[in-house]
């Protein structure tokens, strides 16, 4: 089933999804990405960078070594906010007083 | 429904087999630059795209762009996607009205889905300083025909139920104030201007920039050498390295502005919602998630996109504080780009002194995007003989040197 190979789970990109991008000219790893949407979902490219990459090398005929990772992203897994209101690092605006929160 | 891909132009090249077959948008990676060119814009943002786009459109032909990395590399692919007309002085809000109209009209004219929603735009005061800013623009920005009010506190919560009211004394709300999706803006503007001819060339920076006897340039990059009559600067936060190519100084400069994006929620929040006090800023996509930042001190001079864990801390803080709700909802990345900060806030446009073929299109200090539309329309009329909008004159590069830029009101309302 051609067009409905799933490259993307987080975001439901299929290859027929990167073939229609490069066929448009967005061959970068990072153009791809974002004329796809793929790596952006809760995995942040865990799952689908390689496959993408090594369907993009084959598209594109390059080597597969030839083609970088897109930037990674922090935090390093998705992470409530909650937990990060409590750094200690935030920055405290002249409305704030110290201490709350 | 995937943003900026499907439409009802591309369906109707579908052949047989239901494949959409489509021309690319972008020269290929092998091809070389054309050796002669009307204009050549360098930088393939929403700026440069805007104004290629309307170029070709009014039927000048032999426009290229020259994008050193990819489309959308810069500030364009970077920011919060904010469409406002809550601004501080009259021009902004005017031309912002103007912009609002084409985003309006942007997925007709552009056959392009580019997500934009017009939910308002909601900025809290926390103080009477506060309120008294939000008060004197809104007199204006009503003298202008936008719909601003000022709100009581409980009134914001009509429309944003989950807010902490603590501490909030003052709200403004325009409810024609929107958002929407960089990166299919930029895809339509390229596609469309590709359509009418202009070639577009990604990974390909300008090396030099050589004057050319009868006026114009020999504009060097790796695939060749184009003889452009005339060089748009569209380079953002680049700006001042193009232009010193050629001995002009732009006395703008890069700053560091993270955002980031949260997992995708079921929508609840229509309008974008900021605070005054914190520079905080927050709007939910029509993917779902919730996109903001924070406005941390410091405005040092840097191309450094890195992200930090104080960003992502302070906006926690503020963001929890504020919709106490969102405490549990997990950020998915966080990102950074850059403004392109001008002394007097507001951008520089049109030739640099001295040198008539070469244009600027420069220092909008974090608010390019939302000007791109109108700003692009504005720019290709006059450079295909319509007499120039009044913003041409009032924002010359020379006004830094003779003073001439004083005579304007100062942009003091660049939030986020």
């Amino acid at each position: 089933m051609p067009g409905k190979i799933v490259l993307c789970r987080c975001e439901d990109v299929t290859l027929a999804d990167v073939e229609h991008s490069v066929s448009r000219g967005y061959r970068d790893i990072e153009e791809v990405k974002r004329y796809t949407g793929f790596g952006t979902g809760p995995c942040q490219g865990k799952e689908c960078l390689a496959v993408v990459a090594l369907q993009l090398a084959r598209i594109t005929q390059q080597d597969p070594g030839a083609i970088p990772p897109f930037t990674s992203r922090p935090p390093l897994a998705p992470t409530p906010l909650k937990l990060l209101a409590r750094d200690p690092g935030a920055h405290r605006f002249p409305d704030e007083t110290e201490g709350d929160g | 429904m995937q943003a900026g891909i499907e439409d009802e132009e591309d369906e109707s090249r579908a052949d047989a087999s239901g494949e959409i077959k489509l021309p690319a948008t972008l020269e290929g990676l092998l091809g070389r630059v054309p050796e002669q060119a009307e204009i050549a814009i360098v930088g393939g943002g929403v700026i440069g795209l805007a104004i290629a786009y309307y170029l070709a459109k009014r039927g000048l032909e032999n426009v290229v762009v020259l994008e050193r990395g990819y489309l959308a590399e810069g500030a364009s692919g970077r920011n919060g996607g904010g469409v406002r007309q809550q601004w501080s002085t009259e021009i902004n809000i005017r031309l912002m009205q103007e912009s609002v109209e084409l985003c309006r009209r942007f997925a007709v004219d552009l056959g392009v889905n580019v997500w934009f929603r017009q939910g308002g735009y909601l900025f809290l005061a926390r103080n009477a300083k506060e309120v008294a800013r939000l008060e004197k623009n809104i007199a204006l920005q009503n003298r202008c025909g936008v719909a601003t009010r000022m709100l009581e506190p409980k009134k914001a919560l009509d429309i944003v139920p989950e807010l902490d009211l603590a501490g909030i004394v003052g709200a403004s709300y325009n409810p024609s104030d929107g958002i929407l999706f960089p990166w299919p803006f930029l895809w339509g503007y390229a596609r469309q201007a590709a359509a009418y001819g202009v070639r577009i060339f990604t990974q390909t920076p300008v090396g030099g920039l050589e004057p050319m006897a009868g006026g114009g340039y020999v504009v060097h990059t790796p695939r060749g050498a184009v003889r452009a009559r005339r060089v748009i600067n569209a380079c953002g936060a680049w700006s001042p390295k193009l232009a010193e190519l050629i001995g002009v100084q732009v006395p703008t400069w890069p700053i560091r502005h993270e955002i980031c994006s949260s997992e995708p929620l079921k929508p609840f929040l229509r309008p974008m919602v900021s605070e005054l006090a914190s520079g905080l800023y927050c709007s939910q996509s029509m993917r779902g998630e919730i996109v903001g930042g924070v406005s941390l001190p410091g405005h040092a001079s840097t191309y450094n996109m890195g992200s930090t864990l104080e960003f992502l801390a302070t906006y926690a803080r503020r963001l929890v504080k504020l919709m106490p709700v969102l405490g549990d909802i997990k950020i998915l990345r966080q990102w950074a780009g850059p403004y392109d900060q001008s002394p007097d806030g507001n951008p520089i446009l049109g030739p640099a002194p001295g040198h008539p073929d070469f244009f600027l299109a420069c220092g909008f200090v974090g608010h390019g995007f939302m000007m791109a539309p109108i700003i692009g329309k504005l720019y290709a009329e006059w450079l295909t003989g319509e007499q120039p909008h009044e913003i041409f004159g009032r924002s010359s590069l020379a006004r830094f040197a003779d003073g001439s830029g004083a005579q304007h009101e100062k942009e003091d309302f660049n939030i986020g």
